[in-house]
């Protein structure tokens, strides 16, 4: 076992409300397009929704899977499975002994729709009809479970679960998993689909979605001074991590390296992020320790902003708190402008977005920032993306979850 | 009423292939339904399910284990609508 291992990114994959690959996904984060529509859903009028919008996932699964994994999967599984059949083969199908090969998972909520669905099928046709597949389906770890039967990983299948935090927990838990000597290859990612009239009714009730539903692409707009709350969004994003020298051996292309992770609880609140953002500050001082980097070599933060009153502002003093000064160096981003807020599959996502910006040394600008808020000192991009220097660079990736979760990755140029 | 065992045959290899994915071609009377179609216990449980709302009849759960061929499962159906 070697702590200083160097592990690396080596295939990408994604299926979310801006297209049905990373590669669809990362072009229209370039272009500035939102992910935010009107829900066309016929419950959305038989409960009378307060919310009518959400970034609902760009490409059905039904055009890439077979029927079969359609009906025999929820679509927690079916998103997980479709980004990572993609990382994949992005990796050249690394030749890796099944017993060698392992992924991590995360999600936020799980199989809520075959939950749901299967307790309507009770109520009106009895125990008899629930299908025999229900809890296979609707368990959290049903995507880990589902992505290592598809490629055969016998290394461990893991489901890291911290609300909207879990998916980049699972990437940095898979890159421990390596280090720790585990695994050669991990399939790490984030998975949710919570598209669904009760968990919209719960955010709704709490007062966390916005309520634009007369313009849902303006709707997602962190840091601005008319943010009103996040847009709910679904999708997957996994990636295939393997260590620097696995990698150079096989020959592999190598988008970065993701160099650490850092965590804390707050310990504060069920929901509400500590103001002052103490707990949220050392996840990201300890992700650039670990990584043996300091706060100036950050040249770049793809922010989790969610575009909640609150939460935009508790992240920005935790980023204060711990950068000091340096953070005026620091080009942010706030990419859920774009692709809404996919819960268990944030982090997941904005770690893609994260290895493809030092990867292309472009940063996707924030879109519907058109009044910063002015307690909100950071340099934002927004208007047009901007290029990164040339040399080694470090990026950092924020992510946060109910129950007081705090993540941070820290990416590098290779 | 009564189906001929043709109509039974046919209506249960859309379910087996709505369910399992196997042609629907391959579902025939003499193939055993977990040796030659590779169908698991829970799949069954779901063509047993599916079967009994498409033809109006009832399995009961001690009678699925003498369904060893799609043959078996026509004939118990074709009995059971009588």
């Amino acid at each position: 076992m070697s702590t200083d291992q160097r592990i690396v990114v080596t295939g990408v994959g994604a299926t979310t409300p801006l297209g049905g690959t990373a590669a669809q996904t990362w072009d229209a984060l370039l272009a500035g397009e939102s992910g935010a529509r009107p829900l066309e859903q016929d419950w959305v009028q038989e409960y009378d929704l307060p919310i009518t919008f959400a970034a609902s996932i760009k490409q059905d699964p039904g055009e890439v899977l077979k029927r079969v994994e359609i009906r025999r999967m929820d679509p927690t599984s079916q998103y997980a499975i479709i980004a990572a059949r993609e990382a994949w083969a992005d990796a050249g199908e690394p030749g890796v002994e099944p017993e060698r090969l392992a992924v991590a998972i995360g999600t936020g909520i799980g199989g809520v729709q075959t939950l749901l669905a299967q307790y309507d099928v009770l109520k009106e046709k009895g125990p008899r009809r629930v299908y025999p597949l229900t809890v296979p389906m609707l368990m959290p770890n049903t995507a880990s479970g589902n992505v290592s039967l598809d490629l055969g990983a016998r290394a461990g299948a893991h489901t890291t679960v911290s609300a909207c935090a879990s998916g980049a927990e699972s990437m940095g838990y898979a890159a421990d998993m390596i280090r720790s000597g585990r695994a050669d290859v991990v399939v790490a990612g984030g998975t949710e689909a919570a598209i669904h009239p009760l968990p919209i009714a719960g955010f709704a009730s709490m007062q966390a979605l916005s309520k634009r539903n007369d313009d849902p692409t303006a709707a997602s707009r962190p840091y601005d001074t008319e943010r009103d709350g996040f847009v709910l969004g679904e999708g997957a994003a996994v990636i295939v991590l393997e260590s620097y020298e696995h990698a150079k051996a096989r020959g592999a292309r190598i988008y970065a390296e993701l160099a650490s992770i850092g965590m804390s609880s707050d310990a504060h609140h069920i929901t509400a992020p500590e103001p002052e953002g103490a707990g949220a500050s050392r996840a990201m001082l300890e992700a650039v320790t670990r990584a043996g980097l300091e706060p100036k070599d950050i040249s770049h933060i793809n922010a989790h902003a969610t575009s909640t009153p609150v939460g935009d502002i508790a992240e920005y003093n935790a980023i204060r708190r711990a950068f000091g000064d340096a953070t005026e160096d620091m080009a942010v981003t706030a990419t859920k402008s774009m692709t809404g807020h996919l819960l268990g599959a944030a982090g997941a996502l904005e770690n893609v977005i994260t290895i493809l910006t030092v990867h292309h040394r472009l940063i996707p600008a924030t879109i519907n920032l058109d009044n910063q808020d002015p307690a909100i000192k950071l340099d934002v991009v927004h208007g047009e993306h901007r290029k990164l220097p040339g040399g080694d660079i470090a990026a950092l990736n924020n992510s946060f979850g109910f129950g007081g979760h705090n993540i941070a990755l820290v990416v590098k140029s290779v | 009423m009564a189906q001929s065992e043709q109509e039974i045959l046919e209506g249960l290899a859309e379910i087996v292939n709505e369910e399992t994915g196997v042609d629907a071609k391959d579902v025939q009377p003499e193939k055993s339904f977990t040796e030659d179609l590779d169908i698991d216990s829970l799949s069954m449980m779901t063509i047993v399910v599916n079967a009994e709302e498409k033809f109006g009849v009832r399995i009961p759960d001690d009678d699925v284990k003498n369904l060893s061929t799609v043959g078996d499962a026509v004939k118990y159906i074709q009995n059971a609508q009588g």
